[in-house]
């Protein structure tokens, strides 16, 4: 086993008092602090707005701007004529390793498409978001690019998103963040 | 009896202003650190009155957009929890240390000149509190006598560790106690009073003709070993071992409700104290640059005449002024600086501080003497 020594620099006179790097981090930590205190009060009168005081973002009111690529909730994307693009051919809910996926199939009426999708439900209290989905989608029917991300219930049936929800993300505000108005869900 | 009514209006606006302070630090302290760490800090406690006192809503947009009462929401909290009284715990003392800590705390404030003497309605004012001639014992004494409270805290906790740490505190002041009052020795010696108020009075001279004879520049080694061993009496973070809010167990751990609040108070009441000693001893006290009895002279030979009231009031305005910049001064600081370890702060206060305000009383008695 070799020894490695480390040679400590020898500390001089005013190293040792720590006046020195006392002064540079008062000098450090009171330049953020005028800076910051200046703009966060510019900020507040609305001014210089690109410049932020704070890295703070306040989340309920502002969101984190968030990669383009990040997996958020779903949607189902649509054809020009607004009915959804999945041909209900069963590969996502085939290859969802959570099994949230439910698909009810039914006969299209357009002989060059052969199905549709009667039902198509996400249960999000039980999906994982791994995108399994959205790769394996033959149709690009199926995309996680709504950037929802504040998923929250008073229960686990509102979880579940339906059809109509996954098509127009956010059109159901009954679905999602509303109180039950039952007393209590049965599942 | 109109005496007494003076000075009790006098201690009552003092006090008040002292608490406002102490209780605004709380404010100040989540508000500065998260500034000068990039953050917005507390901004979340609002007064929001119903619709139909709109106007009211209009008044409080800005304090409760700076968080302000977050310092109110605490001491709410602080009266509606539990007040716990360990098992086994000398219930007398445990409740009496909290108070003793805050009420020596306080009464140090009496002695502190915060304004000259006002010439008001045929009477003459003494803007302080008590005009003791021996004001800066009296001050020492007081801030002493502290270490009771928390002595008392730790010990009738029944808590081994309480205890420690009210036998750490008490080692730590008492340390520090004595460089403090050593490294004032020079300023008594070079303003010749004990008195406060002679002192406050003797720093309105000028040096060359432009510099103001303020402490910081006839004893600048005494104002460095003074601050130092006053943050350490404050109990407040560089030196900050007898609580160590994070780690380790202080003498208050058995303390909870408003009798933590108390304690919690006196730290920030000692640290608005060591800025008002701060300001009497060093930056001058009440004292404006090249501000006289009839207003300002300047050495460049322009002057301003002011009327009486106004030259009072620009005093205790520059009072004011300099009590909030220290008091900026040891948020920065306790925000910057780390924790000391115990060996090193014991010898800080032994081997460093203490010779340096030695050696500074003996240079500033030669001094004294040869001068005459």
């Amino acid at each position: 086993m070799a020894t490695k020594l480390i040679k400590r620099r020898e500390l001089t006179f005013w190293d040792k008092t720590y006046l020195p790097s006392i002064g540079l981090g008062l000098w450090i930590t009171s330049k953020h602090f005028f800076r910051n205190l200046s703009f966060q009060l510019l900020n507040s009168i609305g001014l210089f707005k690109k410049t932020r005081g704070a890295v703070t973002f306040e989340y309920p009111e502002e969101q984190r701007p968030l990669s383009k690529r990040t997996r958020s909730r779903h949607r189902l994307t649509q054809r020009p004529d607004g009915t959804p693009r999945c041909v209900a051919c069963m590969m996502c809910e085939t290859v969802c390793p959570a099994r949230c996926i439910n698909i009810v199939a039914g006969e299209h009426p357009d002989p060059n498409i052969e199905k549709y999708p009667v039902s198509f439900d996400i249960d999000l209290g039980m999906c994982v978001y791994c995108g399994y989905c959205v790769e394996v989608c033959p149709e690009d029917a199926i995309r996680m690019d709504t950037q929802i991300l504040d998923t929250a219930a008073y229960s686990r049936a509102q979880m579940k998103l339906d059809l109509g929800e996954l098509l127009n993300p956010r059109s159901n505000p009954g679905l999602l963040f509303a109180r039950p108005q039952v007393p209590a869900q049965k599942n | 009896m109109e005496a007494v009514l003076i000075k009790s209006a006098l201690a009552g606006a003092f006090l008040g202003m002292v608490l406002n302070l102490a209780g605004l630090l709380t404010w100040v302290e989540r508000k500065q650190s998260a500034v000068m760490q990039d953050r917005l800090g507390a901004n979340r406690a609002w007064i929001v009155f119903p619709k139909w006192l709109a106007p009211l809503n209009w008044l409080m947009w800005i304090p409760n957009r700076l968080g302000l009462f977050h310092s109110l929401a605490d001491a709410v909290k602080m009266f509606l929890k539990e007040d716990f009284v360990p098992k086994g715990a000398d219930r007398l003392l445990h409740t009496l240390a909290p108070a003793i800590s805050v009420v020596f705390a306080l009464s140090a404030f009496a002695a502190i000149p915060f304004g000259d003497v006002w010439h008001v309605a045929g009477r003459s004012v003494n803007l302080q509190v008590a005009d003791v001639n021996a004001g800066l014992l009296f001050v020492f004494a007081m801030m002493s006598l502290g270490v009771y409270g928390v002595i008392l805290a730790g010990f009738a906790s029944n808590n081994n560790y309480a205890y420690l740490g009210g036998m750490r505190a008490a080692s730590q002041m008492l340390s520090y106690e004595i460089t403090m009052g050593v490294a004032v020795m020079g300023v008594v010696l070079s303003y010749g009073s004990l008195s406060l108020q002679d002192i406050v009075r003797a720093q309105g001279h000028l040096f060359f003709g432009w510099l103001p004879a303020w402490g910081i520049f006839v004893q600048p080694l005494a104002f460095f070993l003074f601050m130092t061993a006053a943050l350490a009496e404050t109990k407040r973070v560089p030196f900050d071992l007898p609580e160590g809010e994070s780690e380790i167990i202080g003498y208050f751990v058995e303390y909870s409700g408003m009798k933590f609040g108390m304690f919690f108070l006196t730290d920030l009441v000692e640290t608005v104290l060591v800025a008002c000693l701060m300001t009497t001893f060093f930056l001058g006290g009440w004292q404006v640059p090249y501000l006289g009895p009839e207003g300002f002279a300047f050495p460049w030979g322009a002057s301003i005449a002011l009327p009486h009231g106004a030259v009072i009031g620009l005093g205790v305005l520059s009072f004011m002024l300099k009590v909030a910049f220290f008091n900026w001064l040891f948020m920065q600081i306790r925000w910057t600086l780390p924790r000391f370890r115990y060996d090193q702060l014991m010898r800080l206060g032994w081997k460093i501080l203490f010779p340096a305000s030695l050696v500074n009383v003996l240079v500033t008695s030669l001094v004294v003497a040869w001068r005459g």
